[in-house]
């Protein structure tokens, strides 16, 4: 085995030195009954190359050069070249979560920017140190805002993406956390304000929105914050496409901003790994979730940077603490963090207007669904056609079109969701308008 | 060190009692067990609590201790000092950095707790 | 002596936003194939923001020096020996870093058709596969993002199944010396925790347990081998007694590295279990993530999965949402994909044998390390070490050294410190995991340097309470942090303003 780095020599020394005859000495005193008595079945080990071509293998089983227009949460940006440099240094790839300050700058600086470049993108006061992913940030912002408000309902938007929601409703179901939803504006498909008015009572912790929503569209978060802070309840305001930030009004209304940063250098990867970060006012602070990085000194009077106000989390507090998470997604929100550096102020703004000419070329001449601002995707009718087929279409042309949206909405099972970036070209684009 | 005046808990708590006042803190021997105070925690003015049931928390940087009410009573006045300076918890736990004050419901409360010999003993600082 | 070290030259680096000048840039965007559109004619003038403030404005050239300069801040395992117990730092292979970033993986969008993603199914299929037989489980979920997150997808299908049957039951045991995660997880999914007692030997109180095993009782959380990387002899025993009294046994896979290929849990009675793919199959951590906490069941608690679960139509693999039992979905999509890619590799390198040589090769480690360190450390707990051993700082502590000022010590000799106070049930811990991966002289020198602090203890403690020394960063004052937190640049103008 390549990766065990011994001798036969240095192993017997060892052996003896623990005073055992064999390798398999050293569980002589595991009870028989629990020992494994056959090999595993695995095949043999095998060389670097028969690996590589495995995975080149699966990989020809899967679309290759299709461009696509697929979004809904997942999507398909350029990553600057830095982005895997500076993520291939075995500094920051191969080591743990900086507990030992000292031995740790590296990682801690960069966290301590991701923070600030979070907060300074959502108009937030604080940010962690990154969440799995955006769909398990909801829930812990959700069991931040009951914790803060001392109240236990939750109610959230439709246009909030359906499998945010679903993993909402997983860890809801033992928390005595009851969510309920409310609906969008059949013509805009914007947030439906006067039904979310009308669920609003003194027993809401948070009311959660999303945007630019799950159809692209861009919310008044302002109108729902004010609705939701005039009963007592917390504005949580999610975001799947970070890019839009470089471009939308930041959600100062909001009292909590859970979102996911894939868009920032994160490869689709199939759904993961990507990051996920919770910001929020200063006055929450002790209510966050997961990591924080905070400003200090050494005791040369240096500036250093060192994990802070751990005393919320698991491996102090134990079953009181603010969640069970453990890790952060240090080397996500590295990439994420470099990819901020790379494209920088001016950077990111000209990304988004680029995402929102592309959209709005592609959405020139199709069959909108609704009418609201939208950012880089819009929910586009069939008009007769079910949208697989126009799929299948598309495929015939070796390009994978939009979102079917009848899996999670019945009531659009004739409309798409379709997404344009700076990555899709014009005339792919003109061929899907083609295809309707 | 530890007034003749207060009593003391075996969680390390003192309550010294003016009328039907009572003003809480941990003592000396916790705030040097806990270490370097980052963090406390109080109750709000008018929570009420029972004796022995948890009144609010203190924090060093890797612990948290909660600390539990000597008697019970309604919160009529916490130290906000606390809240921006917790480090004069290191410095004076029987003197300024006080937590609470409680309207005692229930004085003879006072009766089951430590006396001051008896909390030395407990501790085993007495000479 | 310090044989492992040399001071060298590390750079200073400021901040980005310290670097920033207006207008720099790092990029380039391909020119518009469309026309541009007014952002505010479009969207409205009030959804659009003004420029973000404070963003940074940094070159190509300064962003690779910025980030290279800090990493060279860094500890990692590429530069030796990293003995967090408990977090099976071992060595990351290169080869599983390129093939996760196969084109057709690396950018494969989970809801691509089916049909075009039959490679990445594969692979997930394979994974399962290989999972189930390492642990002597019948299912596998890959969906949960991390350990953590596994123990909740865990105890939520204990939930469920108990539902099913009729109650939930109130509360889960989990033994004093486990990991923190245990208790938060439990109180996450509605239960109360009841702590049971280690024994002397630091084992779960068979006694104990069963005393505390009750119809109110929903099951155990079991770390196996322990924290102190003792075997659990008495295992069939414990879950027989959770499971004649109707609970289930959840096991806390973070220990797993001591038993691959060895012994199955699956073979000693678990119920449940969840496995670190970054701790025991290799996938690097990152400096804290991402992980993978791939869940591990029997047979009964199978209908219980998150959704979707993958199933075989005809010679093409698809989804399956239709599980009506299921507890949901823990994340949105399938896992932490990129990591489980990883995982596969690790495994088809070692194969079934290459596996199991890697477990002994890790136990060999730990037990020639305790036998080393014997003569210098208190041993408290003396039962066999599987792949960790647990010292206190017994010794040490009588001339004022804890066991938190030997790790800062340990950094001067070139060592990234073992873990420090836990198990809570050993006072002043030091808790020592070397894996597979470390050869003999990188754990002489480690054993020496220890030796060598422990001869520091006793002729200059002093010096030893204020290490480390040759570190870029001296002793960080975690305290200030604490109570004054700043946890975001701001710009030198508002921080004095904020400050007057």
């Amino acid at each position: 085995m390549r990766y065990l780095p011994k001798s036969e020599s240095e192993r017997s020394e060892m052996l003896e030195v623990c005073g055992a005859g064999s390798l398999e000495d050293l569980f002589s005193h595991l009870p028989a009954d629990v020992k494994l008595n056959r090999a595993l079945d695995i095949p043999d080990g095998k060389s670097e190359y028969e690996i590589v071509d495995y995975f080149r293998e699966q990989a020809d089983h899967n679309a290759t050069g299709y461009p696509s227009f697929l979004g809904a949460g997942v999507y398909y940006h350029y990553r600057p070249v830095l982005v895997d440099t500076v993520v291939s240094r075995g500094e920051f790839l191969t080591s743990y979560t900086p507990y030992q300050a000292e031995i740790a700058q590296g990682t801690l600086t960069t966290i301590f920017e991701f923070q600030t470049m979070v907060c300074q993108l959502t108009g937030m006061e604080v940010a962690n140190a990154s969440m799995y992913d955006g769909s398990s940030a909801v829930p812990e912002a959700a069991m931040m805002a009951v914790r803060i408000t001392g109240r236990d309902q939750i109610l959230t938007s439709r246009t909030v993406h359906p499998e945010y929601r679903e993993v909402l409703r997983t860890y809801a179901q033992h928390q005595g956390m009851p969510i309920t939803e409310f609906g969008y504006d059949s013509e805009s498909g914007a947030l439906d304000l006067a039904d979310l008015e009308a669920r609003l009572s003194n027993q809401v912790a948070a009311v959660i929105v999303q945007s630019p929503n799950f159809f692209g569209i861009v919310e008044d978060i302002k109108a729902a914050a004010a609705l939701a802070h005039k009963h007592g309840a917390l504005l949580v305001m999610v975001f799947t496409e970070a890019v839009s930030l470089g471009l939308l009004e930041p959600p100062r209304d909001a009292d909590i901003v859970a979102g996911e940063l894939q868009s920032f250098a994160i490869t689709p990867s199939y759904g993961g790994p990507f990051a996920g970060i919770i910001a929020t006012k200063e006055k929450f602070i002790r209510q966050i979730p997961g990591r924080l990085v905070g400003e200090t000194k050494d005791s040369r009077g240096n500036r250093a940077f060192c994990l802070t106000l751990s005393t919320r989390e698991q491996h102090i507090r134990r079953e009181k603490a603010t969640s069970n998470i453990c890790t952060n997604q240090a080397l996500i929100a590295l990439m994420a963090t470099v990819f901020m550096s790379v494209y920088g102020k001016e950077g990111l703004r000209e990304l988004a207007e680029q995402n929102l000419a592309k959209a709005h070329y592609l959405a020139d001449g199709l069959p909108k669904r609704f009418a609201g601002p939208f950012f880089n995707e819009l929910v586009v009718k069939c008009n007769g056609t079910a949208p697989e087929a126009v799929n299948e279409k598309l495929l015939g042309k070796k390009i994978i079109g939009g979102l079917p949206l009848g899996r999670f909405y019945p009531e659009l099972k004739d409309c798409m969701l379709l997404c344009a970036t700076e990555m899709n070209k014009r005339g792919h684009m003109d061929e899907v308008k083609n295809a309707f | 060190m530890y007034p003749e005046n207060f009593r003391y808990t075996k969680e390390h708590e003192w309550v010294s009692a003016e009328g039907d006042v009572g003003t809480i803190g941990i003592t000396q021997h916790a705030q040097h067990e806990l270490g370097d105070i980052v963090y406390v925690d109080l109750p709000r003015v008018g929570t009420v609590v029972a004796q022995g049931k948890t009144l609010g928390s203190v924090e060093s940087v890797k612990a948290v201790s909660d600390v539990y009410s000597p008697v019970s009573g309604e919160v009529v006045e916490v130290n906000e000092m606390l809240t921006t300076s917790p480090e004069k918890l290191n410095d004076d736990p029987h003197g300024v950095a006080w937590l609470v004050k409680l309207r005692l419901t229930t004085p003879a409360e006072l009766m089951n707790l430590l006396s001051c010999a008896d909390y030395q003993t407990y501790i085993g600082e007495k000479s | 002596m310090i044989l492992k070290t040399t001071p060298h030259l590390t750079q200073n680096e400021p901040l980005l936003f310290e670097s920033s000048s207006p207008g720099k840039k790092g990029y380039q965007l391909p020119a518009l194939d469309v026309p541009a559109v007014d952002a505010k004619t479009v969207l409205g003038e009030n959804h659009v923001r003004e420029e973000i403030e404070g963003f940074p404005e940094v070159s190509e050239v300064e962003t690779i020096r910025h980030f290279t300069r800090l990493s060279t801040w860094n500890y990692a395992i590429d530069l030796g020996l990293y003995p967090l117990g408990s977090c099976t730092m071992k060595y990351n292979p290169r080869v599983n870093e390129l093939v996760a970033r196969t084109e057709a993986l690396a950018w494969a969008h989970p809801y691509q058709p089916e049909s075009l993603s039959q490679g990445a199914l594969e692979i997930m299929a394979e994974l399962e596969r290989c999972l189930a037989e390492i642990t002597g489980m019948d299912a596998v979920t890959l969906q949960p993002a991390a350990g953590a997150h596994g123990e909740m997808t865990g105890i939520m299908l204990m939930r469920s199944l108990l539902e099913k049957r009729g109650d939930a039951r109130k509360k889960i045991l989990i033994p004093d010396s486990a990991h923190g995660t245990n208790p938060a997880t439990a109180h996450m999914c509605g239960y109360a925790v009841q702590n049971i007692a280690s024994n002397s030997s630091g084992l779960v109180d068979v006694a104990s347990l069963e005393a505390a095993m009750d119809e109110t009782v929903a099951g155990l959380m079991i770390t196996n081998p322990n924290t102190l990387g003792v075997f659990e002899e008495n295992i069939v025993e414990i879950t027989k007694i959770i499971h004649a009294k109707g609970g289930l046994v959840y096991m806390d896979g973070a220990n797993m590295n001591a038993l691959v290929g060895i012994a199955r849990p699956g073979d000693f009675g678990i119920d449940v279990m969840h496995l670190n793919l970054h701790k025991t199959f290799s996938t690097p951590h990152g400096g804290g993530g991402p992980g993978s906490g791939a869940v591990a069941v029997k047979k009964h608690l199978e209908p219980f999965l998150p959704y979707p679960r993958m199933k075989r139509e005809g010679d093409q693999w698809a989804f399956n949402y239709d599980l009506p039992d299921s507890i949901g979905k823990v994340r949105a999509f399938y896992g932490n994909f990129g990591v489980l890619v990883r995982a596969l590799a690790y495994i088809m390198a070692h194969g079934g044998d290459g596996l199991r040589r890697a477990t002994m090769d890790a136990v060999l480690n730990a037990n020639y390390i305790r036998k080393m360190l014997e003569p210098y450390y208190d041993l408290p707990y003396k039962k066999p070490s599987m792949h960790e051993c647990v010292f206190s700082d017994d010794r040490q502590a009588k001339k004022g050294v804890r066991t938190g000022d030997i790790a800062k010590r340990l950094i001067d000799y070139g060592f990234h410190p073992y873990t420090v106070s836990f198990p809570l049930i050993v006072h002043g811990a030091l808790m020592i995991e070397p894996t597979e991966t470390e050869g003999k002289r990188e754990i002489d020198l480690f054993v020496q340097a220890l030796i060598s602090i422990a001869e520091e203890v006793e002729t200059d403690p002093k010096m030893v309470l204020n290490a480390p020394y040759l570190t870029r960063t001296s002793r960080v004052d975690e305290v200030t942090a604490a109570r004054k937190p700043i946890v975001r640049w701001k710009p030198k103008a508002t921080a004095s303003i904020a400050a007057d």
